[in-house]
Formats: C-alpha cells, sequence, structure tokens
C-alpha cells in the first residue's frame, strides 16, 4: 500500500483531475486515520472500564461485611460474628517468607543466567524452564509439594505453603534480576574490573547495587502475585480455623478462607468472602503500585 | 533441601509463641464444614479441644486420612470397603443432610410443584424438556405450566451433594443405575455444570426454566424455590426437618457394616427420599493414641451437646440409638499400640 | 607487603569468584532440576493413566468417572479454543492500548493509564473469578445471549455457533475474563516493543505527510512484527494455565459444543474441580496427572514458539 499511497498523496498538485483524486484520497486516509484512533480510544476505555468494574464490584459487596470485627477475631462459625485476623496473619507470614525463600534462589539464579551462562546450552535450558515455571498452573505446583514435603513428614504445614510459594516467586524473581542485571552497562562493569576487583565483588558491590531498585520491583510484584494465590496453598498449608502462628501446624490464610465461605450458603460467611477478596485486591494493588513507584525513582 | 526446611522449620517454630489448647485436625468433605467448625467453637471452651477442619473435599479426606497427614478424615460418600480395610480405617456418622431440588419456573412458588423421582431422573436424561411436558402437568393439575424449555444444572466438581443425588436417582430409576450410576462426579447425559451449591443455586436463578439440587441449608438461608417429591411410600413431602429425621427413623441402621447406612428412598409416608449421612474416618492402629482420643472426645461431646446447634444450621442429627452404637465401636474398634482401647 | 596482601587479595577474589559462581551455577541447576521434578513427578504419576488408555487418552472425549472411563480430548479442546478465542478477543484490544499509550496519549496520561492497564495483571485469579461469575455471566445471561441466540443464532452457516439455552457461563464467557486476565500482558509487551522502534523512522515517515495509522502500518507494525507475536505467546501460554477464574465461569461440561455460548471445560478447571474428590492412586487421579503433564507440554510448545519469535529483540 504505502509506496504507490504516499506518493500519489505527497505528489505536488498536478491537473485539476489529480487534486480532486488526491484530496479524496487524502481525506479518507484521515477518515481512516481518525477511526482508528477512536478505536484505539475505545480498547484504552474498555481495558479501564474492567478495572473499574472489578474495583467497584469489590468495594459494594466487600463494603458489607468489612468492619473492625474483621481484624480483631478469628474465623469463626456461621451466625457467631467472626472476622478474617488469623487468614491475614496467615497470609502475611507464608507470603513473607515465601518470598523470603525464593527470592535469594531466584536472585542467584538471574545472577548465573545473565553473568556468568550468558548464551551457553546449560544458560537457555534453565532460561527455558524458568519462564515455564512462570507460566505453570499453580495447582500443579501446591501438588508437587504436597508429594514432596507434606505427604513424607506427615502433615499440613504453614512452612509446605511457604515453599510452594517460593517455587512461584522464583521465575518471577529470576525474569526480573536478569534482566536488570543485563541493562547494566558494560562500560560500568571494565571499570570496575579494571580497579581489580573479583567478579563476585563487582556483582555483590556494584551491579546489585545499580540494578537494585529493578530488582526490588521484581521481588515486590512476586510478593503481590503470590500474595493472591488459593490453589498452591490447597494441599499444603490446609487452612487452619483458628489462631496459629506455628509454622509446622495448617495455617490459615486469606485465598483459601475466600474459596471456601465465597461458595457456603451462610450470608455472614459470604460477607466476609468478599470483604476477603476486597482486602487482598487493595493490598496486591498497593504493593503493585509501590513497585512501579520505587522502579519509576531507581530509573 | 530437606535439610535446609527442616532447620528454617525448627528455627522459625522456636521464635513463634503458640501456647495452645490441644489441636485436632481433620479435612475432608465440604458439607459438614459449617457445623464441624460450630461444633468446634462451643466444644473449645467445654472440652479444651481446639477443633481445626478444612473442607477439601471428601476424596482429599479419604487420601489425607490413609496417608495419616490429618488426625481425622471426614468423608460424605462411605469409603469403599476394600480401600478401607486396607488402609485400618474405621468409619462412623457424624451427623445427617438432605439435598432438595430446586426450581426456576414464573409463577410456580416454593413446594408447589410435585415430581416424582422417575421424572427428575428424565429431565437429567433429556427425556423430559419441557416445563409443560405431559407427564409433569398430569401431575401438577393446579398449576398452570409454561412453555419454556428446562434447563438441568448439576455440580460440575467432585461432590458429596452429587453422590448422594445420584445415589437417590440410581434408586428410584433402572435406566440411571445402568447408564450413568452414583459418584461423587459422573457422566450427566445432558445439562449445564456449576461448580459448589453456590453456583447451581446462581445459575439456577438466572435461568428461566432452571433446574438443579443443592443441599437443604443452601436452599433454605437463600429461599430457593424447591419441589415436593413423591416418596416410596407414594406420598409427596416436602422438605423439612420433621420430613427429613422420619427417613433417618425408618433406615436400617443395626445391619449397616461400618455404619454406612441407606438413608436414601426410604420407606414412611414422611420420608423426605434423598437424604444421607456424612462419615468421619479414624485409624484403627493411631500412632498417637491420645489424638485419637481428642477426637473421639470431641464426636462425643459433639453427640451429647450438638444437636441444637446441628438442626440450627439445618443438619439433622443421628437417632440416639445410632450415637450409642457407635460409642461402643469406638472401644471396640479402635486400639493404641498397646493394645489397649484408646477410649 | 604491599604485594602480599594483593596476592593473597586475589587468592581470596579466586576463591570468592569460585564460591560464587558455584552458587550461582547450583541455583540454576536446582530451578532445572525443580521444574524437571514437576514434570517427571506428573508423568510418573499420570503413567498408570496413559497405560490403561494408551494414545486413544489424547483422542477420547469420553469422561466417565463411575465407569473409570477417562479421555483427554474434551479439555485438551476447551483448554486450546478458550485459549485461542481469549487471543482473539485479546489481541485487537490490548493492541489499541499499545497504540494509544505509545502515540496518541498524551505524555501525562501515559503512566496512569499504563499503570492502571498493567494493574489488571496483578488482580487475583480468584477474584476474576467471583467478578465473572457474579458480574459478567448474569449480563451475557440476560443481555448477551438472548440477543445474539435471537439474531445471530438464525443466520445460516454460522448460526450453530450462537445455538443454546442462555446460562451466562460457557466458553465464550471463559475466554471473555480469560481475554481481561491477559490484555496487560500483551499490551505491556506491545508498548514495550514499539518503543523500540527508532524515533527516526517513524519521523522520516511522518516527514513524507504519513498519518499516525500509516506510521503503525507501515512502519511501527514490520519493525516490530515478530516480538508483538512473541508477547502474544506469552499471553496465550498465561492462559492456558488458568485455572481458578475459568473455573467460575466455564460450565464445566465434559462435552464438545460447537457453540459458543455451549459449556466445557478446560485441565486447569478439570484438575482443580476432580482433584478434591479423586482418591490417591486411583485411575481417576492418574488421569488428572495425566492431563497436567499434557498441559505442560503444549506450554512447552507455545513458549519454544515464543521464544524464537522473541529471539531478535533480546539480541538487538
Amino acid at each position: 500500500m504505502s509506496a504507490t499511497t504516499l506518493s500519489a498523496a505527497g505528489a505536488i498538485p498536478g491537473p485539476a483531475k489529480d487534486l480532486r483524486v488526491s484530496e479524496a484520497l487524502g481525506r479518507s486516509r484521515h477518515r481512516r486515520n481518525m477511526i482508528v484512533k477512536a478505536l484505539c480510544f475505545a480498547a484504552t476505555a474498555i481495558g479501564l472500564l474492567f478495572l473499574a468494574s472489578i474495583l467497584a464490584t469489590l468495594v459494594w459487596r466487600g463494603m458489607a461485611g468489612l468492619s473492625l470485627t474483621v481484624f480483631t477475631t478469628s474465623t469463626l462459625p456461621p451466625g457467631s460474628n467472626g472476622g478474617l485476623l488469623n487468614a491475614i496473619v496467615g497470609s502475611l507470614i507464608q507470603t513473607l517468607i515465601g518470598a523470603a525463600i525464593g527470592t535469594p534462589i531466584g536472585l542467584m539464579v538471574g545472577t548465573y543466567l545473565a553473568e556468568y551462562a550468558r548464551d551457553s546450552a546449560l544458560g537457555n535450558s534453565v532460561r527455558f524452564v524458568s519462564d515455564v515455571l512462570l507460566s505453570a498452573p499453580s495447582i500443579l505446583i501446591g501438588l508437587f509439594v504436597y508429594q514432596l514435603v507434606v505427604n513424607p513428614f506427615n502433615g499440613f504445614s504453614a512452612i509446605a505453603g511457604c515453599l510452594a510459594l517460593a517455587v512461584i516467586v522464583i521465575p518471577i524473581v529470576v525474569r526480573t534480576t536478569e534482566d536488570m542485571l543485563r541493562l547494566i552497562p558494560a562500560t560500568l562493569r571494565e571499570a570496575v574490573i579494571g580497579l581489580g576487583a573479583p567478579k563476585w565483588k563487582m556483582i555483590t558491590l556494584v551491579c546489585y547495587r545499580a540494578a537494585r531498585e529493578g530488582i526490588m520491583t521484581g521481588v515486590l510484584l512476586a510478593i503481590a502475585r503470590v500474595a493472591g494465590e488459593t490453589a498452591p496453598l490447597l494441599f499444603t498449608s490446609l487452612g487452619n480455623l483458628n489462631w496459629s502462628t506455628d509454622l509446622t501446624k495448617p495455617m490459615a490464610s486469606l485465598p483459601v478462607t475466600i474459596y471456601q465461605y465465597a461458595g457456603s450458603a451462610f450470608q455472614d460467611w459470604i460477607d466476609l468472602a468478599w470483604a476477603g477478596a476486597l482486602l487482598i485486591t487493595l493490598g496486591v494493588l498497593a504493593i503493585n503500585i509501590i513497585a512501579r513507584l520505587v522502579l519509576r525513582r531507581g530509573v | 533441601m530437606n535439610f535446609a526446611t527442616t532447620a528454617l522449620a525448627v528455627t522459625l517454630a522456636g521464635l513463634t509463641w503458640s501456647a495452645q489448647a490441644q489441636q485436632i485436625t481433620g479435612a475432608g468433605a465440604t458439607f459438614p464444614a459449617p457445623i464441624y467448625a460450630k461444633w468446634g467453637e462451643a466444644a473449645k471452651a467445654a472440652t479444651g479441644l481446639e477443633l481445626n477442619y478444612q473442607a477439601i473435599g471428601s476424596g482429599g479426606g479419604q487420601t489425607q486420612i490413609v496417608n495419616r497427614t490429618v488426625d481425622f478424615g471426614a468423608s460424605d460418600a462411605p469409603m469403599a470397603v476394600d480401600r478401607m480395610e486396607k488402609a485400618n480405617l474405621h468409619q462412623f456418622p457424624s451427623v445427617m443432610g438432605a439435598v432438595v431440588v430446586i426450581v426456576n419456573i414464573p409463577g410456580v412458588t416454593t413446594n408447589q410443584l410435585k415430581l416424582d423421582g422417575t421424572m427428575v431422573a428424565d429431565i437429567y436424561h433429556g427425556k423430559i424438556t419441557k416445563w409443560n411436558d405431559p407427564r409433569i402437568q398430569e401431575m401438577n393439575k393446579g398449576i398452570t405450566l409454561p412453555n419454556r424449555a428446562i434447563a438441568p444444572v448439576y455440580r460440575a466438581d467432585g461432590s458429596g451433594t452429587t453422590y448422594v443425588f445420584a445415589s437417590y436417582l440410581s434408586a428410584v430409576d433402572p435406566t440411571w443405575k445402568a447408564k450413568v450410576g452414583a459418584a461423587t462426579s459422573v457422566k450427566w447425559p445432558t445439562g449445564q455444570g456449576a461448580r459448589g451449591n453456590d453456583g447451581v443455586a446462581a445459575t439456577v436463578q438466572n435461568t428461566p426454566g432452571g433446574f438443579g439440587y443443592v443441599e437443604f441449608a443452601y436452599a433454605k438461608q437463600n429461599n430457593l424455590a424447591t419441589a415436593a417429591i413423591r416418596n416410596k411410600a407414594g406420598s409427596f413431602v416436602v422438605p423439612s426437618m420433621e420430613t427429613f429425621s422420619a427417613a433417618a427413623s425408618n433406615a436400617d441402621w443395626a445391619n449397616a457394616k461400618h455404619f454406612a447406612v441407606d438413608l436414601i428412598d426410604q420407606a414412611g409416608e414422611k420420608s423426605w427420599p434423598i437424604v444421607s449421612a456424612t462419615f468421619i474416618l479414624l485409624p484403627k492402629d493411631p500412632k498417637d493414641p491420645a489424638r485419637s482420643a481428642n477426637v473421639m472426645k470431641f464426636i462425643d461431646w459433639a453427640y451429647n451437646s450438638g444437636d441444637a446447634l446441628a438442626t440450627g444450621l439445618d443438619y439433622v442429627p443421628l437417632p440416639a440409638a445410632v450415637k450409642t452404637a457407635v460409642r461402643g465401636s469406638w472401644t471396640a474398634e479402635i486400639k493404641g499400640p498397646d493394645g489397649k482401647p484408646v477410649r | 607487603m604491599q604485594q602480599a596482601t594483593v596476592l593473597s587479595g586475589k587468592r581470596n577474589a579466586n576463591w570468592g569468584d569460585r564460591i560464587f559462581a558455584g552458587l550461582a551455577t547450583t541455583s540454576g541447576v536446582f530451578v532445572l532440576v525443580l521444574l524437571g521434578a514437576i514434570i517427571i513427578g506428573l508423568a510418573v504419576g499420570g503413567a498408570p493413566a496413559f497405560r490403561a488408555f494408551g494414545a486413544f487418552f489424547l483422542v477420547d472425549a469420553e469422561w466417565d468417572p463411575v465407569q473409570e472411563l477417562f479421555g483427554a480430548l474434551v479439555p485438551v479442546y476447551g483448554t486450546i479454543v478458550t485459549s485461542i478465542l481469549a487471543l482473539v478477543i485479546a489481541v485487537p484490544l490490548a493492541f489499541g492500548i499499545a497504540f494509544y499509550l505509545t502515540e496518541l496519549a498524551p505524555g501525562w496520561l501515559r503512566r496512569p493509564v499504563g499503570t492502571a492497564v498493567e494493574l489488571l495483571a496483578a488482580v487475583p485469579s480468584i477474584i476474576y473469578g467471583m467478578w465473572g461469575f457474579f458480574v459478567i455471566v448474569p449480563i451475557m445471561a440476560k443481555v448477551v445471549q438472548p440477543w445474539a441466540i435471537d439474531t445471530l443464532g438464525e443466520v445460516p452457516l454460522i448460526g450453530f455457533l450462537f445455538a443454546g439455552p442462555p446460562f451466562g457461563t460457557g466458553i465464550l464467557t471463559a475466554a471473555l475474563i480469560l481475554a481481561v486476565m491477559i490484555i496487560p500482558f500483551i499490551a505491556a509487551t506491545m508498548r514495550d516493543v514499539f518503543e523500540t522502534v527508532p524515533p527516526v523512522y517513524k519521523e522520516s515517515a511522518y516527514g513524507l505527510g504519513c498519518t499516525t495509522w500509516e506510521v503503525m502500518r507501515s512502519i511501527v507494525i514490520p519493525y516490530t512484527r515478530a516480538s508483538v507475536v512473541g508477547g502474544i505467546m506469552l499471553g496465550l501460554g498465561r492462559a492456558l494455565g488458568e485455572t481458578m477464574a475459568v473455573t467460575f465461569v466455564i460450565g464445566n461440561t465434559n462435552r464438545i459444543s460447537t457453540s459458543l455460548f455451549g459449556p466445557g471445560n478446560t485441565i486447569a478447571s478439570i484438575v482443580a474441580l476432580e482433584f478434591p474428590e479423586s482418591e490417591a492412586d486411583s485411575l481417576k487421579m492418574s488421569s488428572l496427572l495425566a492431563l497436567g503433564f499434557i498441559l505442560f507440554v503444549i506450554s512447552f510448545i507455545v513458549l519454544a514458539i515464543s521464544r524464537m519469535l522473541l529471539r531478535p529483540r533480546t539480541k538487538a
């Protein structure tokens, strides 16, 4: 299309007939341009509408169950005015420990890919499986940890849930760490090496520092992702009706509680499920926005 | 990695402040989860036992107790006898519940519509497709039924509710028994699946002409329109605590092996035909007898003091004679490593 | 003296380097082994199903837990159809958003709008499920589907796509929710690769009098085509494995339906629905694990293709 149209459009006005043609052509080109622009605007509006609709639904249905009791009382049976305290605390503990286990591993793998492996066969395989892990259905990861930890050690435990979340954290941190390390200019590396510093010091003292914000963002995004995960916790940390912070025992979590309450017959449980959904979404969105602010300041 | 995990677990466990009551962990069926939670709350004050029950599904509950990852398993369907014996488990009922048929026909109110078992089966077979089908209209002379397609809805997730409902259809309809059968999920000849009781209820409510089945508590709490069903004695019964209890009192508990009593389609004028018990599974050879003893202590408390709580949440308490028989079975069946009864 | 410290420093550095490199490599191998273990675990768990049904497992539409007959065709079909439909919906929208963000939006608006769209990716999957079930499904059941069945359903040739009762749930609804979930991934990738186009190319086109759309069509898209397709494949990878959201809205039926409004099942949804009611070591459990294995194989293929297509960009 381009060559002919462009030459026609850009042609110096010749005889009157050509001018009319080119004017008509110009009009149709501009009309098409306007239509496409309008469609793009509409697409963006639709995308934003989805987000607004999700948030509005959560606020509208979540407010009914939201009260101070939600934060001060643990889960109770229907009709007993329960809250979500144990689930909130359980989610915080498991998410943080999961991230604490997964982050160092992910960081080292990302470092390996960016600094040591580059395009070696092993490096490419590691990169590939890490990306596969990124889109693996989380229920299968829960199942795997069940077979590896829960079954042999005779019992559900919060630590099993943490491990399942850690497996999900790893590939996210790997991806951002590698991307961020690769962005560091070669000149900076050469300068450090030129000063006689060993490579590991260059990586830990210079590269990590330079890529700190980017890596932090990755970790925060990973935390946001696992904070909302239901499936991997169902068969690992199981859930707990009572207040428990013992890592060797089953532990409650918000997503699992939401999952179980949302389908119950009792209105107070359903309200709590929506309140929990509102809390978790706001929490996750807040982490995301913080992550973006961190990244923005850094780059 | 195992070492690191264990080390981390030990360190962190040491840091936590868990001075707690004795905890019982159970997992399994979703159907009794609300009443177990209710009993757990009340029993904590009375017995000092803290119950943690998680609804992961009956199949999950069976697997967990076979693997001994929990103190007790819970299942809506009685466990297969060979698997139960292989895993050395003892099974007994805790409470009962009922499944009801819900409808969404414009102009028809709750318990107005009358159906019999084969008609329900034929709707799910796809043989009856319209609400004004002559067979339905014949049974419901007083009401005008619309010329509207029936939209059958079923539980798509594996569930005890489906097991009970499909058992009922198998009991009343030989074709169903031969072609479909009963299990926690079956191959439905027609209809739309939905996840959970809430999914079925919402789909039926969203669809004029909708037809489905849910646990009684779910229908009652959400004011869903139910249908009256003709029972074995030939009378039309509506779902209520009274008709559920009637079915339970007519059942043959004494001759049921492993307490796996069949409460479906019981005789008796007032019996609601779709009733079932939900079960608890305990190891016969507990490695840690104290934990099994705690479970029995908890259930014993629930048998003695939990009936009112059960009816409050629309569950049906067990007949007194059955409770006595279960208590006796504990002494006979569950023995510690020293060979002495745990309770 | 001076020399000695330098030397010993060097020896330390060598050790440090070796330890650090060893640690990094071990972690890399660990991830490799981890995924290997997950896949082998699924393959071993699924082996009884493959043994019992053979290659027939892949083409069998049966799913009858009572008779213990299991086939993968329906969930595999559902997974592929919903994911592709989701792409059909998501790609134009994501393209529009990316185009708007790179070329049309005023500078001050780009970041907030871009962030808002990316936040769609952060909403937990179970929330999408609840939202889909309580907001989208009633709209589909009461507005979209009755209208489509009465109008499009009567059109010859394509009418069968819009047949059936208006339940609100079904393949199209699931695809729609999936589309909303993957829009942020595709839009973000597109925006990022659009921005890699050297400004000089675009400016010379503008200089020739091209409209914005012509620049996009003739300059930006050809320049970034491979990377755009790679980004779409990443979105596809995400859609394939999505569990909770789909489970709420797909209608969960083990039948192949030609209608867009008909119910179906995906691999992830059937695993989530049936797993809790499957006993360990049963044929049903094994079939579910075998399905998980098949899903991994599908993700592998999709990801391998997207890697191949995205490579030129990472090299550049």
